[in-house]
């Protein structure tokens, strides 16, 4: 049987080279994705772990909410410092600055690109042993006007000695003589991040406190543990302060991180799932085919006295060998995967440096899911060969009986009705969390009864716009039509795999338009300002651009916004700050009671579901904690509807400010004065802003598109990563049809012989490709419009207010669902085309 | 008798032929592998007249008939139908000339299963977007009795009616020539009998060529002539035959090639 098994592996290579195929793929992007984040934690592992103290020590935080931005900084005063030296066991201590929003700017005046990486400022730490940055060239900066910078952010820029580096930082814009270049931690990268360090006095003037430090570096005497040093140090500084040991501190920093790296690898085999899931269709597809092919082959096996199992056992073989070679073509694939991922992030700026990381865990996962996958395809297959009656083997024309779909149908229709069930539910339940999962439920549901009943469907549907074919195409439109209703199982399982792909394509499409004009009348309905000075990203910027600002002609009203965590009743929340005096003239607030005034003098507004869920009414005393564990003493002074401009939380700038909440903007609205040249006052913006090319000036259109690029831009993300499900998709209908060239080789040549020449044939296979694939594309595109609607609908709460459908869109996924018919039918149809027309008259 | 005293067939130079070849020879393979399958064969197929070709397995008779239907190339010589060479032709004139003057009947019924009875019938009318000519598709179709059976698909017909409704499709078009290819082989004796004197009837009825091969005195019975062939070379023909006649004939071949 093994030898059997062997030859039919090998007699086929075609056959097996094409279901291969799919399990390479699929098997290519899971281990793709998994080399390439471990990749990618490794890169920040070394850079978490690449510090040089002992000890750390940080003044503690009031709350841990475990998200980044708490708004307000808790310091260590120099005495702290002194305190750490006195402590037996220490061998040297200092404190150290460091702040993100400091950023380098190339000789163009532009930001440097760190696609993403936060742009760093770092004091100089004199002794050397307490620093974890590498000096490579020149000396260490010394006074107000020197810096030096990390060696691949001076290389991007194109900085040498000497040269003056002009340095964004959360204070003032500076120039500063570069004058040393240096690595940081081990292996020298830092992840995209640019570095500029300065001397500890000009740290603190220029984005940290005059005699206050962020944190302490430790390093112990001889004989000390990282841990006694760490007791130590915590008794003498008693209540107030983090200390943590070296390794302690990597991983609360790395653990931070690994949460969003987490977020990254769930995403990637999110989509690395759906490419093996939609891969699967065509491998069970692949292997009913050859068995029917093989119908009587196996039941000569049979007849010659193979047993059920034997037979089962065979094709399964089959599967397995396939499998295995698939996974290990795959696994090398997934380097080009991970490669090419590299080289994606790289080009958003996130370098990663040194070799990709291969884990065992890859191989084991990637080999498991590819086996594991094929065998399962094949099992039912199989188990339908293991029953060919041997006397199939004698007649001539054995045709395997049309199984009935009813089982399918009852199945199908139940799935799908409480799939839909879900989504109806999900629109009715006002809590936001469980309404996403009942519409990932219920599209889940949706999708496989979908599945389920796409043969069902597939015969109307093929009938009805194959109505069209035979006029518009003469007789290779009707055999067209009649050779993709003949299976429907098999035509509804090669569209299944499309139907997947564009089901997600589509619904995605939806969400994405429903986002951009829910960003357009959000903009339109709560923007009040003229202008929005921001950063691309909301990162925060300097107060100075706001105070320049005011200094405009024209400019009626400067309004600044800045975001931090404050703790009502012990439970973090994001806050946002505002100007109390110009706040009308920057947002529009819905106010259902109250209104802005009641935001001056301590005073706090909130919207409906924040007031509804804290059991808060205007007039109330609301007590809050800020990071830095000072207090803010507020009365709730206005209501109002959900704004996202806004945020849930407001309070005033000078209360948030007087509290010790960072002296960083992330919004400024720039208002006009009612007789003010708009065209000038613009030009004066600007001007004024050039230097600060980290921010930019956009008018509500503007503001708007910018807003909306991140949507395109993360649903091109979304779509490139599905297109390889798609592409999966197209593999497989080159698969059925190949196949089924092979197997209507005597009607081919039948054709051939009584007068279809090669163009009608080709045209033939061509429309029944066309014919499959628009047929998974409509089902596709109406699944995915139930489900992006849905969606939309449960997100409503988040802010996506205006569910769209965007029809050129969906026309043009319609459009690409033929094209892909006929890319697909290209290789197929030339085969068919080219079959001797005698060999196909006499293969019997 | 001996193969030597059989006479040449007369080759049909007075009446038109519907299909003829001249020095058609047709060579398989090379050095130690070279098979001749036909050796430099003159034949014609006379208008109106219901040809058989027998002889034993190997002796080239589907080579033949493949060759003179354009469906294999040939070594050398040549071949036409009607007045046309067939080696002058590319594939899209070898294609049209077998949609528009060729009809073939094969061994296995070579319907196509996705098609009514009707649609397999007009399938080369179809295929070259023309529309048959109605008067005479009712007569092939009353001719063959397949009238209450034109909406069925093949799977839904006997083997002789599937056979019949080959021979329609054949016929359907009035092509120049048909070309059968054991056409009874798979159907039992009354389904061969019905096949055959339809063969015959549009012949003598309606005036259409047939070639067929075959291997069963009783099918070349109904012919009006039959060429036997051995070796790749024509080595007797019969006209007017029955039964017996041919099955001497052949016996004697058995005799003359066991010899």
């Amino acid at each position: 049987m093994w030898r059997a098994t062997l030859r039919n592996l090998l007699a086929h290579k075609l056959r097996l080279a094409l279901s291969g195929l799919a399990i390479v793929l699929g098997v290519a992007f899971v281990s793709g994705t998994m080399i390439f984040t471990d990749t990618l934690s490794k890169t920040f592992d070394d850079l978490f772990s690449s510090t040089a103290s002992d000890v750390n020590v940080e003044a503690a935080s009031a709350f841990d909410s475990g998200l980044e931005g708490s708004g307000a900084v808790s310091t260590v005063s120099a005495d702290a410092v002194d305190e750490v030296l006195e402590v037996e066991g220490v061998a040297a201590a200092a404190g150290y600055v460091q702040a993100e929003g400091v950023y380098v700017l190339d000789r163009d005046g532009a930001v440097l690109d760190t696609g993403g990486a936060p742009g760093i400022g770092i004091s100089w730490e004199p002794d050397r042993q307490l620093s974890s940055s590498t000096l490579v060239d020149g000396r260490a900066p010394e006074g107000p006007a020197q810096v030096a910078l990390d060696v691949d952010s001076a290389e991007k820029a194109g900085y040498a000695l000497g040269d003056s580096v002009p340095v964004l930082t959360t204070g003032p814009r500076v120039e500063a003589e570069l004058v040393g270049v240096f690595t940081f931690g081990d292996t020298g990268g830092s992840a995209g991040a640019s570095l500029a360090a300065f001397d500890t006095a000009t740290a603190q003037e220029l984005f940290g406190e005059p005699g206050r430090f962020d944190g302490i570096s430790v390093l112990a005497a001889d004989g000390v543990t990282d841990a006694q040093l760490r007791d130590r140090v915590a008794a003498a500084l008693g209540d107030g302060y983090t200390v943590r040991t070296a390794d302690e501190q990597a991983a609360a920093l790395a653990g931070d991180f690994q949460e969003g790296l987490a977020f990254v690898e769930v995403f990637l085999l999110a989509f690395a799932g759906i490419a093996l899931f939609v891969g699967t269709f065509i491998i069970l597809n692949t292997f009913s085919m050859l068995v029917a092919q093989r119908t009587r082959e196996l039941a000569l096996l049979r007849a010659l006295g193979a047993g059920r199992a034997q037979v089962t056992r065979s094709v399964l073989a089959e599967a397995l060998v396939l499998g295995v070679v698939g996974s290990a073509v795959g696994l090398a694939g997934g380097f080009g995967v991970a490669a090419g991922l590299r080289g994606l992030f790289g080009s958003f700026g996130l370098t990663l440096d040194g070799g990709l990381v291969f884990a065992l865990d890859t191989v084991v996962w990637a080999v498991a899911v590819g086996v594991l996958v094929t065998v399962t395809a094949a099992y039912l297959p199989a188990r339908r060969a293991a029953k060919t009656p041997p006397v199939a083997a004698m007649r001539d024309d054995h045709v395997a009986v049309e199984r009935s779909l009813f089982r399918r149908t009852v199945v199908g229709s139940v799935v799908a009705v409480a799939g839909g069930a879900a989504l109806v539910a999900a629109l009715v339940v006002d809590d936001g969390s469980t309404a996403a999962s009942l519409v990932g439920l219920g599209a889940l549901a949706l999708l496989l009864g979908a599945i389920a009943l796409s043969p069902v469907l597939a015969r109307p549907f093929l009938r009805g716009i194959g109505a069209a074919l035979p006029r518009l195409f003469g007789t290779a439109g009707r055999l067209a039509r009649e050779n993709a209703v003949r299976n429907p199982r098999r035509t509804a399982a090669t569209a299944s795999a499309l139907m997947v792909g564009l089901a997600l394509v589509s619904g995605f499409s939806i969400i994405g338009a429903s986002t951009s004009a829910s960003v357009d009348a959000l903009v339109e309905e709560s923007l009040g300002a003229d202008y929005v000075v921001s950063t691309a990203v909301g990162a925060p910027f300097s107060a100075e651009i706001a105070e320049q600002i005011r200094g405009i002609d024209g400019v009626e009203a400067v309004t600044q916004q800045r975001f931090g965590q404050a703790a009502f009743d012990g439970a973090p929340t994001f806050i946002s700050a505002i100007d109390a005096d110009t706040l009308d003239s920057a947002l529009v607030l819905d106010y259902v009671s109250g209104g802005t005034e009641g935001l001056r003098d301590g005073g706090l507004l909130v919207d409906e579901d924040t007031a509804a869920s804290n059991g808060w009414s205007v007039g109330d005393s609301v007590p809050a904690v800020l990071a830095n564990g000072r207090p803010l003493d507020l009365t709730l002074g206005g209501i109002y509807a959900a704004n996202q401009a806004a945020g849930t939380v407001v309070v005033s700038l000078d209360a948030f400010t007087a509290a010790g909440g960072e002296p960083l903007d992330r919004f400024v609205y720039v208002d006009l004065a009612a007789d003010a040249d708009a065209g000038a006052v613009r030009s004066q913006l600007e001007g004024t802003l050039e230097p600060y090319p980290v921010v930019t000036l956009k008018d509500q259109a503007e503001f708007a598109a910018e807003q909306r690029g991140f949507v395109d831009q993360l649903l091109l993300i979304i779509n490139a990563l599905l297109a390889l499900s798609v592409i999966i998709a197209v593999l497989g209908i080159v698969n059925t049809l190949a196949l089924s060239v092979i197997e209507r080789t005597r009607e081919i040549g039948l054709l051939r012989a009584i007068g279809m020449d090669r163009r009608q044939l080709r045209s033939m296979v061509r429309l029944e490709s066309v014919v499959i694939s628009v047929y998974g594309a409509v089902m596709g595109l109406v699944l995915g419009t139930v489900l992006g609607l849905a969606l939309v609908q449960a997100l409503a709460t988040a802010g996506i207010s205006r569910p769209v459908v965007p029809a050129g869109r969906m026309l043009l996924f319609l459009a690409v669902g033929a094209v892909i018919g006929v890319l697909a039918a290209v290789w197929p149809a030339r085969r068919a085309a080219r079959l001797r027309v005698l060999d196909a008259v006499a293969t019997a | 008798m001996t193969i030597q005293d059989i006479p040449t067939p007369r080759v049909g130079l007075d009446a038109p032929a519907a299909a003829r070849s001249v020095g058609l020879s047709k060579i398989y393979g090379a050095g130690d592998t070279r098979v001749v399958a036909l050796d430099a064969v003159d034949v014609a197929f006379p208008r109106g007249e219901f040809t058989a070709i027998m002889g034993p397995s190997g002796a080239g008779k589907s080579t033949l008939m493949h060759c003179m239907a354009g469906l294999d190339s040939v070594t050398s010589g040549q071949t036409y139908i009607g007045t046309t060479e067939l080696s002058s032709l590319n594939d899209r004139q070898l294609t049209a000339l077998r949609r528009d003057e060729i009809g073939f009947v094969f061994q296995a019924y070579n319907l196509l299963p996705t098609l009514t009875a009707l649609e397999n019938i007009t399938l080369p009318m179809d295929i070259a977007g023309r529309r048959p000519d109605q008067e005479w598709l009712d007569r092939v179709i009353d001719t063959v009795g397949l009238r209450p059976r034109l909406a069925h698909r093949p799977s839904e017909l006997s083997g002789g009616q599937q056979q019949r409704v080959a021979c329609a499709r054949a016929l359907a078009g009035r092509p120049e020539i048909v070309f059968a290819d054991e056409p009874t082989g798979n159907l039992d004796s009354r389904s061969s009998a019905d096949i055959l004197s339809f063969l015959q009837t549009s012949v003598r009825a309606m005036g259409q060529t047939i070639v067929m091969v075959t291997h069963d005195p009783v099918a070349a019975a109904y012919a009006d002539r039959v060429l036997f062939l051995a070796d790749g070379r024509i080595v007797d023909g019969m006209s007017a035959p029955n039964r017996e006649r041919v099955l001497e004939r052949m016996k004697a071949f058995d005799a003359a090639l066991g010899a």
